[in-house]
Formats: structure tokens, C-alpha cells, sequence
């Protein structure tokens, strides 16, 4: 079956697109590995426990029409479904509970978001050490908290959800904040951006008051984080570095976020031009005012362009679909135009607030480029710093030559825990700047993948 | 220790067995989910080196929480909801291998 | 005015073959410079299975693999480096009684040759070698003393091995033009001229494309040769296994990995050195691999590639001579020239020096198509 639009990821971009597409009368299917809509930030959003409404708050339960008004379009919904790659021909190979498929698409819509920066500190893949972000899915599905954690790192997300903890009753021991200190002066040149979010700024600074006011202890300029282990080899203790003192709190539970960046791997493999953003220190693809990519069958929408939130991501996601729409004549160019234009100038006001969140959030170099040599950098195949060091002095000179020197992202998370670290510490051990260093050469699969489900595809044809 | 806040009834509840322990767990939980409100802090050890190693992004995209299920290794447990009569084991290193592999069932 | 320099001998491609004939002019005292487009091992020197095998080879071939054979378990010494070169046995497994017959035939001819590295095995002797092997398997040829490699570490050795005894290893210098001058050769790259004595084509899968510049015309397909890699998995073999009529190439490395390839092609686009795999394919190797052994169906696909490689009509390389005086040409080995990395340098070393060659490498001729 050939489908007009094929869509991968099941967040705000990938049902608006949906719904739009349909609108539209192209024929339309989504592949989401999740077993429901929502993607991350709208995760369970359909079958929400009333608690959870109301401590994930309107902006979560905003997602509720758009997930009803994607199971209402004729587009087909595939959960459950892990893609494994888009073929220069269009064809989407994917496979659900074991067995593979394979559909032919005229255009791709890519959408399958964003993922945590990785932020690798000593002890970072002790049993115990999550992310943040890893925290909230937690809360929205099934709805679970962690009892007397600690939360380091820094960027709007540490923050909503230590407020969500407090307004589920449960009280987190500590907050490492680890934003420099240079930031809030480099911030406060971004007036213009804070005054165009001011909505988004209000929210934030009342979450911060509530924090304090609880008592929650904020440690603030945190410049070194270790997690460290007890006798069960799991995280025991997490020791700090202020610039005035140096810490220690006994925990199980150590929470890390700074920031979260694009998940490049599917657009990668499919030869998706892609260069690094030095605003938001991460790889983001090169596309144009639509979405369409450096390939011809693919566009890429939502978070996956740059981080911009849920609604930037929902209006991304539409006008992805128009120029689909268009592309399929199903609008002409000025129906294309108008049609994109209120979207166009409601995207720009969601986007007008990210020059001042990135600068404020910026997270510092030694996060960023681990200094210890006995950090763990590619977690999977328990690469450390020193290794990387040792291949550089050998003449290793970029993340490719990293993988044959070390198997430094030869793991099956596929470079997506160590890929952005690895770029800038080679980067800065080989003295390249960052876009001509490069990143790690992605191919198919995109998910690992059970040799029985690629074989049966040989039986199909 | 994770617990539950949703105040939320949770029935029904399906039984499964976690490294041979019967244990129920509300319906609609992950593995992850059950093994962290099971105070199952490691759900494998690292074939690298034999670490211990637990669920660290709980969205598909770290491969650390991968447990064996019904006899297949490398499930991802915060992709696979609990079901009725489920074996759950502890992955040690690669996993194991089953000589019977028409026995695997990769059911969802 | 671009800046021009002479050496002995200028080398064009520094994959294994360019390499590993850097360093055995270099070690002779003859200066040479490797002229690589991209970086060394870049293609298919970089990314095939790293088989080191005589086994299968096309009987024109046999010699050179027996002479390469004796060299590979010393390279580590040679070159003071780690090639990842492991001596271990190779299989080609039959499955039916067809197979056997195949099988048995091709032993008579290698033996007829005078060459016993080939053994006929049964059923038995295969299930005590191959435990997880499938039932139906019948039995096949053995090689003991055969083995693999890590193909990055050992182009690499080579290079730098070569770059130690003084050879000139230049990357990013595409050729972009070569002209004879009477009293040798001009080859030019974007950023400067090379004068030599003698010119040597290892260019891989653009070997074609260096022969026409000096008027040699020859016959070569660009291909993109697929391979995939597992995530760990308990040890379950030895060895390097085949199969005798299905594309299949597998092995298990020491961490658990299973390496999976056999010859199968993806999509190549050598003009813009991009080489994609086709799933398809891809499928068909999975299909191979779960037949032999049956536990693969367990196995878990973390990453497939696909190298540029050149393939001749007739799937031998073109090694030998050129028209002019000069000329050497090293290219085409259709997706087994790792394991004659190191006999290639030998030979070619040789044939610049117009010294005698202990075999012969007439099959080989650069216009025999």
C-alpha cells in the first residue's frame, strides 16, 4: 500500500500533521513505538488519572483535543511500531511485537522529537541515576514518584518537575542548580526574548517560588557533581562542588537534566543534512521554511528541528503537512501561503522566548566535556574519557574514527547517550570546530532489531 | 523507592513472575515500572564489565533497562507493558541464548 | 605556480592494497607518497569482515592467498602494531548432498594444484567444530590456519609502518589529472604536482577511473557491499563460517558481536561516496544466517553499512602492468582482497622494480575483457 504521507512519531507535530494531512484528503499513516498517542510530552494523556491532571497541569491537558482529534482523522495508527529505516525509494521498514513491515511512502514525515542532552558525570550509570526527564514520564504514566531525590542540573524541565513532585506530595531532599553564574548576566541581554515569553517567564518564576517556599534546599552554581556508589554497587551518595563548599547527600535516587536536544539518528540514517546549532548546542537538520529536508522524500518537523516546545511543535507539524498538501496539489502555492501564514506568525511568538531560555540555560563546558578521566562517556560500551584521549593522541581525529579506534558508539543505544559529548570532546581534543568534526556516521537499523523480524521480510517478497 | 501518587485504584492487577518471585502488579505498568515499585533498583549487569545497571530515560532510548522476557533477552522493559503470566528475568551480560528458539514469543 | 615534488613512486589510494605497497617500497629504501582522497581505510579497507582466508578462492588465485597466508601471522611483529589478526579456522558449510558434491569437487582441483590448505569434512566432524550449527548441515571444507582481522587496525599498521621507513602518506588529495612526460609520470591533486618514476593504481572502487587516465581501459562496477553487526551475544562459535551456495559470511568476535556479511549489494554512488544498504538484502543475509544457525533467530541487529567496492566481470582483481612503462595497476579484488593486503605489496614492490614474481599473474591482465 502507498500512502501519501507516512509519519513517524506520535507527539504534538506528528498528530497535528496528521490531522492537517487529512484534512487535506491525503492518505495518511503514523508508526509510533509508544502503545498510545501523546509522545513524550503528552504521554498518557488520554487515560490520565484525575491526580495526575492536576499536578502535570492545563499545559499537559492541552494536548487532550489534539490526541482526540488525531483517533478521530482517517489517518491509520500504528503503536507499537519501531522503524528501522526510510529507504531513498520511500520505502518505511518497521516492525511490531516481532514481525516486520514495509510501506511505500511518497513523502516522510520525520517527528519523533526530542531526547535528554546527555550529561555525563563520574558515576552517571549507577543503578539509581535517571534523568529528569525520565522522572516525569514516571509521573504521567503510571503515576510514580521517588522518595527523597535529588534533582541536578539545570533548564526549565528540572524545575516543572520538582514542582510536580511538591504538588504530589512528595518532597525532593535537594536541587543542584549547575546554570553558571556568567549566564544570568548574558541572559539579561535577551530582555526582548523574556519580554516576548513573559507568559512562559511568569509561570517559571512562581514555580521557583514555590520550591523555596516548601524549603526544598536550592544549591545554586553547583560546578562538579559526582554520583557515587554503596555496597550494592547502586547510587549511595551524590558529592557537589559550590563555589563555596563541598557536599555530600546520601540518596538512591539522583535525577539529571540539562536541556534536551533533537533525536537526529532517523534523519541521519536517511542522509538528512544536518549541521550544529551553536545557540543550542546540538545537531539540527537543515530544512527549509516547510520542513523539507536536504532529502527529497523527507520533511522533518517538531522538536527534531530545534527545540522549541509543544506548540511550536504542533504549528511546525501543520505546516509540514500544507506543503505535503501542496506537493500532492492538493493546494496551490497562494493556498499553501495563506493558509501558513497565521501559523507562521503564531510559531515566531513561540519561538521569540528561545533566545532567552538558551542563554539562560546554557549548561556549563565540564557538564558538557567531561574533565575526570574516569567518566563514562559511551555508556554502553563503558568507553571512558581516558580511552578517548588515548585514541586522539593515536591520531584518532573525529567520532568515526573514535568507533574503529574504541567502539565508542558501537552500542545498542546507537551513539544516542554519548553522540553529542563525543562531538564536542573531539571537537576540542582534535582543535576542529564542532560542524567540521562531525558526528557519528548513523545507518539502518535506527533500532536495533531481532535478526528473525529482519528475516521475515525476505519471506514477504 | 518509587511509589504510587496517583491515588488512583489500581485493579486489576496481573501476576508475573520477576526472577522467579510471583509478584502483581497493577495492570498498564511498564516492566520498568514494576521492577523500580518492586525496589528492583538493577534490572541487568553490563557485558562490558559486569556493573550493575537500571532504567536510566524510561523512553527507548538508552537500552539500559533491558531485561529477559519469556525467554527472549534485550527487552526493553519500559516499552513492554506487564501481562498476565509474564517471566521476568534479570539479564546477565549478552543474555542467554535458548536452544529452542521456536519456544521465543515476542509478544507486546 | 603549484607546488611540484618528485619521488620514486606515487600510489594512488590508500586502502590496504596502497598501503601495504608503501611499505614494502619504503622498507627498500624507495620513496613514495600515497595520494588518498578521502582518509586511509576510508572504504572498503575499513569496513569489510576482515576475513583472512584461502579458503574459496578462485584457483587463479590460490598462489598469491598461500604466499599472503605466511605473511598475515607475522604483520603484528613486522609492522609493530595491532592488526587484530586472530589465526582461526574457516568453514563452508554444505546442506544437502549437492553442496558435498560442489564441495568435494573444488578440494580435487586445489589439491590438484598442489595446494592441501583444504579439507573435506562430514557431518560429524562439522557438529563437533560448529555445535549451534543447523541439523541439516551435511558437513563442508575446512581450513585450519586461516583467520581474521580488524581491517581498520590493519591498513592503518600498514600506514603507519610505511610512514615510519619514510613513505609520504597524503590525505584528502584526490587525483585530479595524470600526464606522461617523457621520462615518467605528472600526477596532479588540487594542491600540488608529483613527478614519479612509476605509478601505482590501488584506487579500489575508482580503480577504473585512474586506469583510463593513463589509457588503460578496463571493466569495473562500482558496489556497495553489505554487512551488519549484532549486539553482544554469548560465545556459540569458532571460527569463520560460510555457507557453500547461499551469500553468507559470519563470524563471532571475541566481545560476543556476530558480524554477518556475504557479498550481497546495497546502492553505490561513488561519486558521492555514498554507499547505502538495502534491507531487502539485508533480509536475505538474515534469512541465511538463522538457516545455518538456528539461535541467530535471537540476535539482535545494532548497525548495517556497506563499503565501496570494485567488482571485475569475472570477479578476480586486475593486478599487473599497464600499457606504458611505468604503469601498475592493483584494483578490483570484488570483495576479497583483504587477506591479499599483504602479498599485493609484495608484488607490487616487485613489479616496479622489474624483480621476478614467484607466481604468475597472467589471469590478472588489465585487457582481458
Amino acid at each position: 500500500m502507498k500512502y501519501d504521507l507516512v509519519i513517524i512519531g506520535a507527539g504534538p507535530a506528528g498528530m497535528s500533521a496528521a490531522v492537517e494531512a487529512c484534512n487535506l484528503g491525503l492518505s495518511c499513516l503514523l508508526l509510533d513505538e509508544q502503545p498510545r498517542g501523546g509522545g513524550q510530552i503528552y504521554r498518557n494523556v488520554g487515560r490520565q488519572t484525575p491526580k495526575g491532571k492536576e499536578l502535570l497541569g492545563p499545559e499537559y491537558q492541552a494536548g487532550l483535543p489534539l490526541l482526540k482529534a488525531f483517533e478521530l482523522s482517517n489517518c491509520k495508527h500504528v503503536a507499537g511500531a519501531s522503524v528501522w529505516q526510510i529507504s531513498a525509494q520511500g520505502e518505511v521498514f518497521y516492525s511490531v511485537a516481532g514481525t516486520s513491515n514495509a510501506v511505500t511512502a511518497e513523502k516522510v514525515l520525520i517527528t519523533t522529537g526530542a531526547q535528554e542532552r546527555p550529561m555525563p558525570i563520574p558515576g552517571w550509570t549507577l543503578p539509581g541515576v535517571m534523568t529528569a526527564g525520565g522522572a516525569q514520564i514516571l509521573l504521567k504514566s503510571p503515576g510514580l514518584a521517588a522518595d527523597e531525590a535529588v534533582f541536578a542540573g539545570c533548564g526549565p524541565l528540572l524545575y516543572l518537575v520538582v514542582w510536580q513532585y511538591l504538588k504530589a506530595g512528595v518532597k525532593v531532599k535537594a536541587v543542584l542548580d549547575t546554570t553558571p553564574r556568567s549566564n544570568y548576566l548574558k541572559a539579561a541581554k535577551e530582555w526582548r526574548a523574556a519580554l516576548a515569553g513573559r507568559s512562559y517567564l511568569k509561570k517559571g518564576i512562581k514555580l521557583l517560588r514555590d520550591i523555596k517556599s516548601a524549603g526544598i534546599p536550592i544549591y545554586k552554581e553547583v560546578n562538579r557533581i559526582a554520583a557515587i556508589a554503596d555496597e550494592a554497587r547502586s547510587l549511595g551518595t551524590v558529592s557537589f562542588c559550590t563555589p563555596k563548599a563541598e557536599l555530600q547527600i546520601e540518596t538512591q535516587h539522583l535525577f539529571l537534566h540539562q536541556g534536551i536536544i533533537p533525536q537526529v539518528n532517523l534523519a541521519m540514517a536517511s542522509g538528512c543534512e544536518h549541521h550544529w546549532s551553536t545557540q543550542q548546542l546540538c545537531w539540527t537538520p537543515k530544512v527549509d521554511d516547510w520542513g523539507q529536508s536536504s532529502q527529497q522524500r523527507i520533511l522533518i518537523s517538531g522538536d527534531g528541528l530545534s527545540i522549541g516546545g509543544a506548540v511550536a511543535a504542533s504549528l511546525r507539524g501543520k505546516l509540514a503537512a500544507l506543503q505535503v498538501g501542496y506537493e500532492n496539489g492538493k493546494l496551490s502555492v497562494q493556498q499553501r501561503d495563506t493558509r501558513g501564514q497565521p501559523i507562521r506568525r503564531l510559531l515566531a511568538k513561540e519561538l521569540a522566548f528561545r533566545p532567552f531560555i538558551d542563554t539562560l540555560y546554557r549548561p556549563a563546558e565540564q557538564f558538557r566535556k567531561p574533565v575526570e578521566n574516569e567518566v563514562v562517556v559511551c555508556r554502553c560500551e563503558e568507553i571512558l574519557l581516558k580511552d578517548i584521549k588515548s585514541a586522539v593522541e593515536n591520531g584518532c581525529m573525529g567520532p568515526n574514527q573514535l568507533k574503529s579506534f574504541t567502539r565508542c558508539g558501537m552500542g545498542p543505544c546507537q551513539g544516542r547517550q554519548c553522540g553529542n559529548t563525543v562531538t564536542e570532546l573531539m571537537a576540542d581534543l582534535s582543535g576542529n570546530p564542532v560542524e567540521e568534526t562531525g558526528y557519528y556516521r548513523l545507518r539502518a537499523p535506527v533500532k536495533p532489531l531481532n535478526l528473525s523480524e529482519l528475516a521475515s521480510l525476505y519471506d514477504e517478497h | 523507592m518509587f511509589h504510587d501518587i496517583s491515588h488512583a485504584s489500581r485493579q486489576p492487577c496481573v501476576s508475573l513472575l520477576l526472577d522467579g518471585k510471583s509478584i502483581a502488579v497493577p495492570a498498564g505498568y511498564t516492566v520498568a515500572a514494576a521492577l523500580l515499585t518492586q525496589h528492583r533498583r538493577h534490572n541487568r549487569t553490563s557485558p562490558v564489565s559486569g556493573a550493575p545497571r537500571g532504567p536510566f530515560c524510561l523512553m527507548g532510548g538508552c537500552f539500559e533497562c533491558l531485561v529477559e522476557i519469556d525467554g527472549v533477552s534485550n527487552r526493553q522493559a519500559c516499552m513492554v507493558e506487564v501481562r498476565e503470566g509474564m517471566n521476568v528475568c534479570t539479564q546477565q551480560g549478552a543474555g542467554e541464548l535458548t536452544t529452542d528458539p521456536e519456544t521465543l514469543s515476542y509478544e507486546v | 605556480m603549484m607546488n611540484t615534488e618528485t619521488v620514486d613512486v606515487v600510489i594512488i589510494g590508500g586502502g590496504i592494497q596502497g598501503c601495504a605497497t608503501a611499505w614494502n617500497l619504503a622498507k627498500q629504501g624507495i620513496s613514495c607518497v600515497v595520494l588518498e582522497k578521502d582518509h586511509v581505510a576510508r572504504h572498503a579497507s575499513g569496513v569489510n569482515a576482515g576475513g583472512v582466508r584461502r579458503l574459496g578462492r578462485h584457483l587463479a588465485e590460490v598462489p598469491l592467498s598461500q604466499r599472503a597466508s605466511e605473511i598475515w601471522p607475522q604483520l603484528d611483529e613486522l609492522l609493530d602494531a595491532d592488526t587484530g589478526f586472530k589465526a582461526s579456522r574457516q568453514i563452508k558449510v554444505a546442506e544437502n548432498e549437492a553442496d558435498m558434491a560442489m564441495l568435494s569437487k573444488r578440494v580435487e582441483d586445489v589439491r590438484a594444484m598442489g595446494f592441501n590448505h583444504e579439507t573435506l569434512i562430514g557431518q560429524q566432524a562439522l557438529r563437533s567444530l560448529l555445535p549451534a550449527v543447523s541439523p541439516h548441515c551435511v558437513g563442508g571444507i575446512l581450513v585450519e590456519g586461516d583467520g581474521s582481522a580488524i581491517p581498520y587496525k590493519t591498513t592503518t599498521a600498514f600506514a603507519r609502518a610505511a610512514q615510519r621507513k619514510g613513505a609520504r602518506i597524503l590525505e584528502g588529495h584526490p587525483v585530479t589529472a595524470i600526464s606522461s612526460n617523457g621520462n615518467g609520470w605528472e600526477v596532479n591533486t588540487p594542491q600540488q604536482t608529483f613527478k614519479c618514476q612509476a605509478l601505482v593504481n590501488c584506487a579500489g572502487a575508482w580503480g577504473d577511473k585512474i586506469a583510463s587516465m593513463v589509457g588503460d581501459h578496463t571493466l569495473l562496477t562500482p558496489t556497495a557491499l553489505m554487512l551488519m553487526i549484532t549486539q553482544r551475544m554469548p560465545r556459540f562459535m569458532e571460527g569463520v563460517v560460510g555457507a557453500a551456495n547461499r551469500p553468507l559470511s559470519f563470524k563471532q568476535f571475541h566481545n560476543g558481536t556476530v558480524l554477518i556479511g556475504g557479498g550481497c549489494q546495497g546502492f553505490a554512488d561513488r561519486d558521492n561516496n555514498q554507499a547505502q544498504v538495502d534491507m531487502h538484502g539485508l533480509a536475505r543475509y538474515a534469512k541465511n544466517a538463522c538457516a545455518i544457525f538456528p539461535l541467530m533467530d535471537q540476535a539482535r541487529i545494532v548497525r548495517s553499512w556497506a563499503g565501496l567496492e570494485g567488482v571485475t566481470p569475472d570477479k578476480i582483481p586486475v593486478l599487473g602492468p599497464g600499457a606504458k612503462p611505468g604503469v601498475f595497476h592493483a584494483f578490483g579484488f570484488s570483495a576479497h582482497g583483504y587477506q591479499l593486503g599483504p602479498v599485493i605489496g609484495e608484488t607490487l614492490a616487485a613489479l616496479v622494480q622489474n624483480n621476478p614474481l614467484p607466481f604468475s599473474i597472467e589471469p590478472f591482465r588489465y585487457n582481458r575483457f
